[in-house]
C-alpha cells in the first residue's frame, strides 16, 4: 500500500478548491492531487501514491545515487584488470 | 520509465551484491519494515543472492495485515448495512474477518466499492446524496495524507453523508516495540522510504539513540534495496549506529510539511491495536475532535463484536519475524491467496502472499539440507 508510482507532471488545475494535476506514467495519463506539492510545477517529476503526489523526486539526488552505485567495485575492477586492457 | 528503470539494472545490482559480499564478515539480521519492500526482496530473490551471513527479517508495514480484526469485523458490520455505500482500497476485500469477508458482503447484495483515491469516495458522496458513503481509512504514514484530504474536503463541501472508518498505523512505535520485545533479533532496520517522504526521517534519531540501532532509510526498487542493505551492513560490521538516508531522490529530513500540517489538524495520536502484534501504545491515529462528526466508528456505534481468529494460521509470527511464511504449517495448504486465513496472505504487501506469489514453498533449512 505504501507502492509510489513514478510520474511527470502534464498540467495543472483546480478541483473543489483543491490543487490537482494530470500526471504522466509512461503513457498513462492519471488526475492526481498536487495539494501538498504547493511548489512542484510542469514537467518536474513526482511519486504518486493513492492518486496524490507525496513528494517531488529530486534529480540531483537520482544522478549521484547512480553514479555511487557506478563507483562501487570500479577500484577493484582497475587493480584485478587484465593488463591488456589497461592499455586500451 | 525514468527513475524506475535505472534502478533495477542488474549489471549495477551485481556491483552492489559483490559489495555487500565484500563487506560481510559475521550474521547480521536485517529488518526490512515495509510490505512493498519485501515484495521487491522475494520477486527479485534478493534475498538468495546474498551472502549467507545475511538475514532478511520480514517486517510488520503491511496496513491490510495489521489492521486489527475487531476493525474488519466493523467495516463488515457496516457494510452490510442497507443504503450504505462501503469503499475501500482493493486488498481489503478478501481479508478475513472473524466469519467472512468483504467479498462475501458484496456477493450477498452488500454495495462494497473499490476505490483508487480517497477522493473517489468523496465524489461518491456527492453523487449519492441519499445514501452514506463510509469509507475505510487504514494505512501508514504514506496513506495518511490522501485520507485526511478526503475528510477534509468532505468537511469543505459540507457533506453530511460522508464518513470514514479510521485504523491509521504509524512506524517509529512499531519499531520501538519491536526493539522492546524480549524474542527480538533485529539489528538494523530498513525504514520505509515512502513513510519518511511524508514524514521525514527527524522522529528515527531518537530510536537509534535508544536502542543504539542503525536505521537506514530505503526505497523499493531492487537497487534501492541493496543499498539500504549494504548501507545498514557498513553500519553493523563498524560498530556504529545510525540514521542514514539510502533514498535521498524522494526523501527529505524534514519530510512534506504541508502534509504533516493536514495530518496534525485532521488526525490524533491514539494507541491502536496490530492483528498479530497486540495493542501498541500511541502508534495509531484516530480523527481529531474537530473532524468527529466523520468518525463512522461513532456514527455507527458497532457493537457486539466478538472476534475469533483462525487457529491455524500463524500470520502474528510471520509479523513480528519470528517465522518465515513457508514455516507456518498452513503455508501454501489451507491458506492461500483464493482462500487466505490471515491477512498476509491477501495483501500485495504481505509476506505470505509474497512467498505464495513467487514459489517459495520450500523452507529454508530443507534447502540448507538439500545442499
Amino acid at each position: 500500500m505504501c507502492l509510489g508510482i513514478p510520474g511527470r507532471v502534464l498540467t495543472i488545475y483546480e478541483l473543489n478548491g483543491t490543487r490537482m494535476g494530470k500526471v504522466d506514467f509512461n503513457g498513462i495519463e492519471k488526475d492526481v492531487c498536487l495539494a501538498y506539492l504547493p511548489e512542484i510545477a510542469v514537467g518536474d517529476y513526482t511519486i504518486v501514491h493513492v492518486g496524490f503526489a507525496i513528494t517531488c523526486i529530486d534529480e540531483q539526488s537520482a544522478q549521484e545515487t547512480l553514479a555511487l552505485f557506478h563507483s562501487l567495485g570500479v577500484l577493484d575492477e582497475e587493480l584485478n584488470a587484465p593488463i591488456i586492457e589497461k592499455q586500451l | 520509465m525514468k527513475y524506475l528503470d535505472e534502478y533495477r539494472d542488474p549489471a549495477l545490482a551485481q556491483r552492489l551484491f559483490d559489495e555487500i559480499r565484500r563487506i560481510t564478515t559475521r550474521p547480521w539480521a536485517i529488518m526490512e519494515v515495509c510490505g512493498g519492500q519485501t515484495h521487491s526482496i522475494i520477486r527479485n530473490g534478493i534475498d538468495q543472492l546474498l551472502p549467507p551471513e545475511i538475514e532478511l527479517i520480514h517486517g510488520p508495514g503491511c496496513p491490510v495485515c495489521v489492521t486489527p480484526l475487531e476493525m474488519i469485523d466493523k467495516a463488515l458490520a457496516i457494510a452490510a448495512r442497507p443504503g450504505v455505500i462501503f469503499c475501500s482500497f482493493g486488498d481489503m476485500l478478501r481479508v478475513p474477518g472473524s466469519s467472512m469477508d468483504l467479498f462475501r458482503i458484496k456477493s450477498e447484495g452488500g454495495d462494497v466499492r473499490i476505490v483508487y483515491s480517497p477522493l473517489d469516495a468523496v465524489k461518491l458522496a456527492q453523487q449519492h446524496p441519499q445514501r452514506e458513503v463510509v469509507f475505510f481509512g487504514i494505512g501508514f504514514e504514506t496513506t495518511a495524507p490522501a485520507n485526511a484530504m478526503a475528510v477534509f474536503q468532505a468537511r469543505q463541501l459540507g457533506l453530511k453523508n460522508f464518513s470514514m472508518l479510521v485504523s491509521h498505523v504509524l512506524v517509529p512505535p512499531a519499531i520501538a516495540a519491536l526493539m522492546e520485545s524480549p524474542v527480538n533479533r533485529v539489528q538494523a532496520f530498513l525504514a520505509a522510504g515512502h513513510v519518511c517522504s511524508v514524514m521525514g526521517t527527524w522522529q528515527y534519531n531518537p530510536l537509534v539513540e535508544r536502542y543504539h540501532v542503525p536505521i537506514v532509510v530505503t526505497g523499493f526498487e531492487p537497487l534501492d534495496v541493496l543499498e539500504g542493505i549494504r548501507k545498514s551492513v557498513l553500519q553493523l560490521e563498524q560498530g556504529r549506529a545510525e540514521l542514514e538516508n539510502a533514498y535521498p531522490r524522494a526523501v527529505q529530513s524534514e519530510g512534506n510539511l504541508a502534509a504533516q500540517k493536514m495530518l496534525a489538524d485532521v488526525f490524533q495520536i491514539t494507541d491502536r491495536a496490530w492483528r498479530g502484534i497486540g495493542v501498541i501504545p500511541q502508534s495509531g491515529w484516530r480523527l481529531s475532535a474537530n473532524y468527529a462528526e466523520f468518525d463512522a466508528e461513532t456514527r455507527y456505534a458497532v457493537t457486539d463484536i466478538h472476534t475469533t481468529e483462525s487457529a491455524l494460521c500463524h500470520s502474528g509470527e510471520v509479523l513480528q519475524g519470528l517465522i518465515k511464511p513457508n514455516q507456518c504449517p498452513a503455508f501454501g495448504k489451507q491458506c492461500t491467496p483464493r482462500n487466505p486465513l490471515g491477512a498476509t496472505m491477501v495483501s500485495t504487501e504481505g509476506a505470505c502472499a509474497a512467498y505464495y506469489q513467487y514459489g517459495r514453498f520450500i523452507r529454508a533449512e530443507e534447502v540448507g539440507v538439500a545442499q
